[in-house]
């Protein structure tokens, strides 16, 4: 199988190129793009790329597999591949540090800047803070974001915005957050988030929603959040 | 929190406001004004257009048009300048362009409906 790589080592590269690689599949074998990587990092050890856990946990492994971002260590070939041929290039829009590892300071920022913490200053009554199975529902869907950056390397809002946008996964988080019975800062959060950028550059696009390997729904998040805002104003 | 202060309302949810209701206001009108051309319009004479449009009624709804034809369009070209143009200087000056035109097109609006 022709596997095209974007190979990029500022030390001895002038600019970026694709490399062309050929690779013996395994016969009667789906591999997922992960282990395809480290066959050629076997041959090549200059090959660059973020993994860890290989199981789709860690979120270390985010990259853009023919034109879509995903995981590679829980993306089968046989669901990316087209003609034999897959193309694997660095999360889009953040900073190509080498090869396929990309810059994510900017991503943490946007995380960072939403508080991903719980806020409350009431002492807990008991030794820790309950919460009711309903109040804890809220949280489904929200709180299993691994921060692999799919959602928000594939949204062009944040593209052409990084500083300002939050992002669809900072923005799930921010949700997260709200929806949390247990957190007393709801209005300084939303205060936070009433600028024309911060949510309101969200244009549903919902690039963020086809990609996320953990199938969360960020554009419906910020919905929410929008609701909250327009019902605080109005 | 982030602040900016050339775009419309300087808060995110008053801009989204503006925006749909602008956009509700320029549907109903074009629905009126091609509503009326299509009954009207295929032996239209002067006097009948300007009949129709001399109307109180239909004067302050074009004026509510004009009105939210502006903040319409302030609002759609800030984002889609801020999104696409990097380089301030021209961004800056594409906007005082926008903003030009948009007064103008106000003056000149409310002189033609209430100038006659
Ligand atoms: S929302 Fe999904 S795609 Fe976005 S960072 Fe979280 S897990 Fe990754």
């Amino acid at each position: 199988m022709l596997i095209s790589i974007y190979r990029y080592n500022p030390e001895t590269d002038r600019e970026p190129y694709m490399q062309d690689i050929d690779v013996d599949m395994p016969e009667g074998k789906d591999l997922m793009v992960l282990d395809v990587l480290n066959l050629i990092k076997e041959k090549d050890e200059t090959l660059s790329y973020r993994r860890s856990c290989r199981e789709g946990v860690c979120g270390s492994d985010g990259m853009n597999m023919n034109g879509k971002n995903g995981l590679a260590c829980i993306t089968p070939i046989s669901e990316v591949a087209k003609n034999n041929k897959l193309v694997v290039r660095p999360l889009p829009g953040l900073p190509v540090i080498r090869d396929l590892v990309v810059d994510m300071a900017i991503f943490y920022k946007q995380y960072e800047r939403i508080k991903p913490y719980l806020q409350n200053t009431t002492p807990a009554s008991g030794r820790e803070r309950l919460q009711s199975p309903e109040d804890r529902a809220k949280l489904d869907g929200l709180y299993e974001c691994i921060l692999c950056a799919c959602c928000s390397t594939s949204c062009p809002s944040f593209w052409w915005n990084p500083e300002k946008f939050v992002g669809p996964a900072g923005l799930l988080q921010a949700y997260r957050f709200l929806a949390d019975n247990r957190d007393e800062a709801t209005s300084e959060r939303l205060s936070e988030l009433d600028d024309p950028f911060s949510v309101f550059r969200c244009r549903g696009i919902m690039n963020c929603v086809s990609v996320c390997p953990k199938g969360l729904n960020p554009t419906k998040a910020i919905g929410h959040i929008r609701d909250m805002l327009l019902s605080r104003a109005t | 929190m982030v602040t900016s202060v050339l775009n419309y309302g300087r808060s995110g949810v008053h801009d989204w406001i503006v925006q749909r209701f602008s956009a509700l206001v320029l549907a109903a009108y074009t629905l009126v004004m091609v509503g009326w051309l299509a009954m009207n319009g295929s032996d239209l004479t002067f006097l009948q257009w300007q009949g129709f449009m001399g109307q109180t009624w239909i004067r302050i709804f074009s004026l509510l048009a004009i009105v939210a034809m502006a903040a319409h369009a302030w609002i759609g070209l800030w984002t889609v300048a801020t999104d696409y143009m990097k380089h301030r200087g021209l961004r800056v000056g594409f906007l005082g362009l926008i903003a030009i035109s948009i007064f103008v097109y106000v003056v000149w609006g409310v002189s033609i409906l209430w100038g006659f």
